[in-house]
């Protein structure tokens, strides 16, 4: 008959043993998992431009027409109305975050990428789009057409 | 943990782990005074797997261009959280693992395990080892710093001076005339996918062999225990040695992160390839010892090319040493005496060297 037939051990003893065993083992395996997580989660990309930026000079659109420029990380849609005015909004759509852009023929923003319509002033007017662009804040300085997020939005 | 039962019961009658987990249940390992070099092989193995999760890891920031991998590996080590610690991680492993490649290549030289059956063991291992070198050699140039840059350099230069097929090889090499980006993009390539797959098969080969000879007895314990079978002791693979061997990796595991928390691997300067050489560039250790004896050699040794003489000698003693069991069967007992006279001369060769190499100017 062999001697150390573990069956016969008193259980709560074991029971120590397991729980120092597992609980070193599952330490361990947290020190392991935690950096690794926070190494997969990449680290913030430097807001570049903040909150204004100079979309373009005066002058350099024609009215009826529009540019894409750069706002923050993202692109933005800067108009020039048949009438001389200027409006500013985010060039993302609203549905799956296609780039948008202005159709001066039929006087709105339209989206390529599934017929999306906004007018405008960036209410999503047809398609899939379920909300309006973001409208941003357009001032005149000198000769810089000045684009800015609008405060509170 | 009902669902978790009924999961392995639905699993267990399809592939019956029993019948598949026999041979590991009645595999055994030998005991005897010199076991513990038996576990050289399974931390060389626990290293690379560790090689291959944090390669991965690496992959998600690195960038493999000569414009942008340097920068890339200084965001992994600045910006990303715990980029410091996975790079460093893969640093120390690849150098560590390679040691204890190094090491289990001599254990098994001077503990006679490479003797027959067990010749293609060894084969196999050599290639590994040569692979594994050539994973340090290639993964060396990745960070694009001033370092491995003229490292690189040196390496596909004397790789080019091989007869008839060297210049091929180094243009192959270096993806050009030069190393360039086009180098870079290469050494990339043959880091994360060329050697990883070749090196995956020969490993499972590699344990497979392991596995169908078992391990091997010292032939003076087999001898002693021949003469007194009583002495014979044995310990149960799994999970008795098994155990064992995750303690191994644990105290591994330990040394490695303590090496890469309070010594952080170097990134150096990035490249420059219209720039100097700087003073004192060296390949890793494990390639010093051929560095250093290269550099020993006269220009010229009769009407042979130094460096050549070097590069061919060096190559036959590589070539010579993948072949090494072949010679152990031929004459008995002089065969063996022959290889433990060269596995000697070699240790003792390549510690001088090395240290010779560090400590030359």
């Amino acid at each position: 008959m062999p001697t150390n037939d573990t069956s016969r051990v008193k259980p709560e003893r074991r029971r120590l043993v397991e729980i120092l065993l597992g609980g070193g083992l599952i330490a361990s395996v947290i020190s392991f998992v935690y950096p690794i997580l926070r190494y997969l989660v990449p680290p913030p990309v430097a807001d570049l431009g903040g909150d204004e930026v100079v979309a373009c000079k005066k002058g350099d659109l024609k009215p009826n027409s529009s540019k894409i420029f750069r706002f923050g990380n993202r692109p933005a849609l800067l108009l020039l109305t048949a009438e001389g005015e200027y409006r500013a909004l985010s060039a993302t759509c609203t549905h799956l975050s296609c780039t948008v852009q202005y159709r001066n023929d039929l006087h709105q923003i339209w989206c390529a990428c599934h017929n999306g319509l906004y007018d405008m002033n960036g209410r999503n007017v047809a398609g899939p789009p379920p909300r309006p662009l973001e409208v941003f804040q357009v001032n005149l300085r000198g000769d810089d057409v000045v684009v800015r997020r609008k405060q509170g939005a | 943990m009902k669902l978790l039962q009924q999961a392995y019961d639905w699993l267990d009658e399809r592939l019956d782990f029993k019948d598949l987990a026999a041979p590991l249940a009645k595999k055994t390992v030998p005991m005897h005074g010199r076991s513990y070099w038996y576990f050289l092989g399974g931390i060389t193995l626990f290293l690379f797997m560790l090689q291959v999760c944090t390669g991965i890891l690496l992959l998600l920031y690195y960038r493999p261009s000569a414009g942008e991998a340097f920068e890339s590996v200084q965001y992994i080590m600045t910006r990303v959280q715990f980029g410091w610690l996975v790079r460093s991680i893969h640093s120390w492993a690849a150098n560590l693992m390679i040691f204890t490649a190094f090491a289990h290549m001599f254990s098994v030289l001077f503990l006679k395990a490479y003797r027959k059956p067990r010749e293609l063991t060894w084969v196999t291992g050599m290639l590994l080892l040569f692979l594994a070198m050539g994973f340090g050699f290639s993964g060396y140039l990745l960070p694009w710093n001033t370092l491995a840059f003229f490292a690189t350099k040196v390496g596909t230069d004397i790789a080019g001076q091989v007869p008839v097929v060297g210049k091929w090889i180094m243009i192959f090499l270096r993806g050009g005339e030069e190393v360039t980006g086009a180098t870079l993009t290469r050494f990339f390539g043959f880091h994360v996918a060329v050697l990883p797959g070749i090196t995956t098969v020969l490993i499972a080969g590699h344990i497979f062999l392991v596995q169908r000879f078992g391990m091997s007895v010292p032939p003076e314990v087999e001898e002693r225990w021949k003469a007194a079978p009583a002495e014979a002791r044995e310990m149960k693979f799994f999970p008795s040695f098994f155990l064992r061997e995750l303690m191994a990796w644990y105290i591994a595991l330990a040394v490695l992160g303590a090496l890469a928390a309070l010594l952080p691997w170097e990134l150096g300067t990035k490249a420059d390839p219209f720039a100097p050489a700087p003073l004192g560039i060296k390949p890793e250790w494990y390639f010093l010892f051929m560095f250093q004896t290269l550099k020993l050699i006269p220009a010229k040794v009769w009407l042979v090319d130094g460096e050549l003489l070097g590069i061919l000698v060096f190559g036959a003693a590589g070539g010579l040493w993948v072949l090494l069991p072949f010679f152990d069967g031929a004459a008995r007992g002089r065969g063996r005496r022959m290889i433990l006279g060269a596995g000697i001369f070699a240790l003792a060769f390549i510690l001088v060297m090395t240290v010779y190499g560090y400590v030359a100017k």
